[in-house]
């Protein structure tokens, strides 16, 4: 099957129910994997001590908060430019996920910062930046509810898309551009991750495990869509009958 | 194993990211079949898509 094939709904939604009982089996092996290297494996932090178990779930998911926006930013070009019949599925699809990632980064790093900071927040550049992501994924989320006409809520939302993604680099680099409580990367970094392998693998196990859960929800939301706008149509064409 | 003098913070943020994961799960479950519902209601009342009628 060629790539361009996939842009046939039909196709997508056939491929998908081949795909998804694979890839939801894979998410659950590599979380049973992950959890068994976080829990029985990975020793405490020198420093943070058993708290540094938030870490392995704090971590992908704020990879994940900014990486989904990514994804959407992708798929708004896709919408934009080549008007790709999937192209405003995906993004579409996407958004109430990277709200879910966000908003579990924010919690997860507000109770990690509780006792390892003394607070719940602060106002620096990091946390105020994710915290305005989060936001945009609520902002785009109710773009799409607020259009009827499908193809023009997902200009719409493209654009806006487009536009949020300036808060990518922003959130990536606030950590160096700004003096925050937040430390600064220790993984993507020059020079290389600056955490010990023992910590640092359970916490790749993870990330893999969020990441495919990700794919998963992702084709899943994106079939429930095709299907959405199949009862939609076939919605319009009883109404076009009937008058 | 022994979460130390943190163990609240510990285990709300794992109980946090379940719930959370769980949720979406059942919000996908429910959506398809939401939809599915929908549709066979429609076929039910005779409506078919374009396509189906061409491939008839």
């Amino acid at each position: 099957m060629a790539l361009i094939d996939l842009a046939n709904p039909a196709r997508f939604l056939a491929l998908t129910a081949r795909i998804l009982p694979w890839l939801a089996t894979a998410t659950v092996v590599v979380f049973a994997i992950g959890l068994y290297l976080v829990w029985f494996v990975a020793p405490d932090d020198y420093q943070m001590g058993a708290v540094v178990k938030i870490m392995f779930i704090h971590v992908p998911n704020a990879w994940l908060a900014m990486g989904v926006w990514a994804v959407m930013c992708i798929a708004s070009i896709g919408t934009l430019v080549w008007r790709h019949p999937l192209a405003d599925v995906a993004a579409k699809a996407a958004a109430p996920l990277g709200a879910a990632f966000t908003f579990l980064a924010l919690l997860t790093g507000s109770l990690w910062g509780r006792p390892m900071w003394g607070t719940y927040w602060v106002w620096d550049a990091r946390l105020t930046s994710v915290l305005v992501l989060f936001l945009m994924y609520l902002g785009v989320m109710a773009l799409w509810r607020t259009v009827d006409d499908p193809s023009r809520a997902a200009r719409a939302a493209a654009i806006l898309t487009l536009v949020g993604a300036i808060n990518l680099p922003i959130i990536k680099f606030s950590v160096d551009w700004w003096n925050t409580l937040h430390q600064p990367a220790s993984l993507l970094r020059m020079g290389g991750p600056a955490i010990h392998p023992s910590i640092l693998t359970p916490l790749l196990v993870m990330a893999l495990a969020f990441l495919l859960l990700f794919f998963t929800l992702h084709l899943a939301a994106m079939r429930n869509e095709i299907l959405r706008r199949r009862v939609r149509t076939m919605w319009l064409m009883q109404a076009h009958a009937a008058s | 194993m022994t979460l130390g003098p943190h163990a609240a913070f510990i285990v709300a943020a794992y109980a946090a990211a379940l719930a959370v994961v769980i949720g979406l799960i059942s919000w996908v479950i429910a959506d398809h079949a939401a939809q599915r519902r929908l549709l066979a209601e429609l076929e039910t009342r005779g409506v078919t898509r374009r396509s189906n009628k061409e491939a008839a």
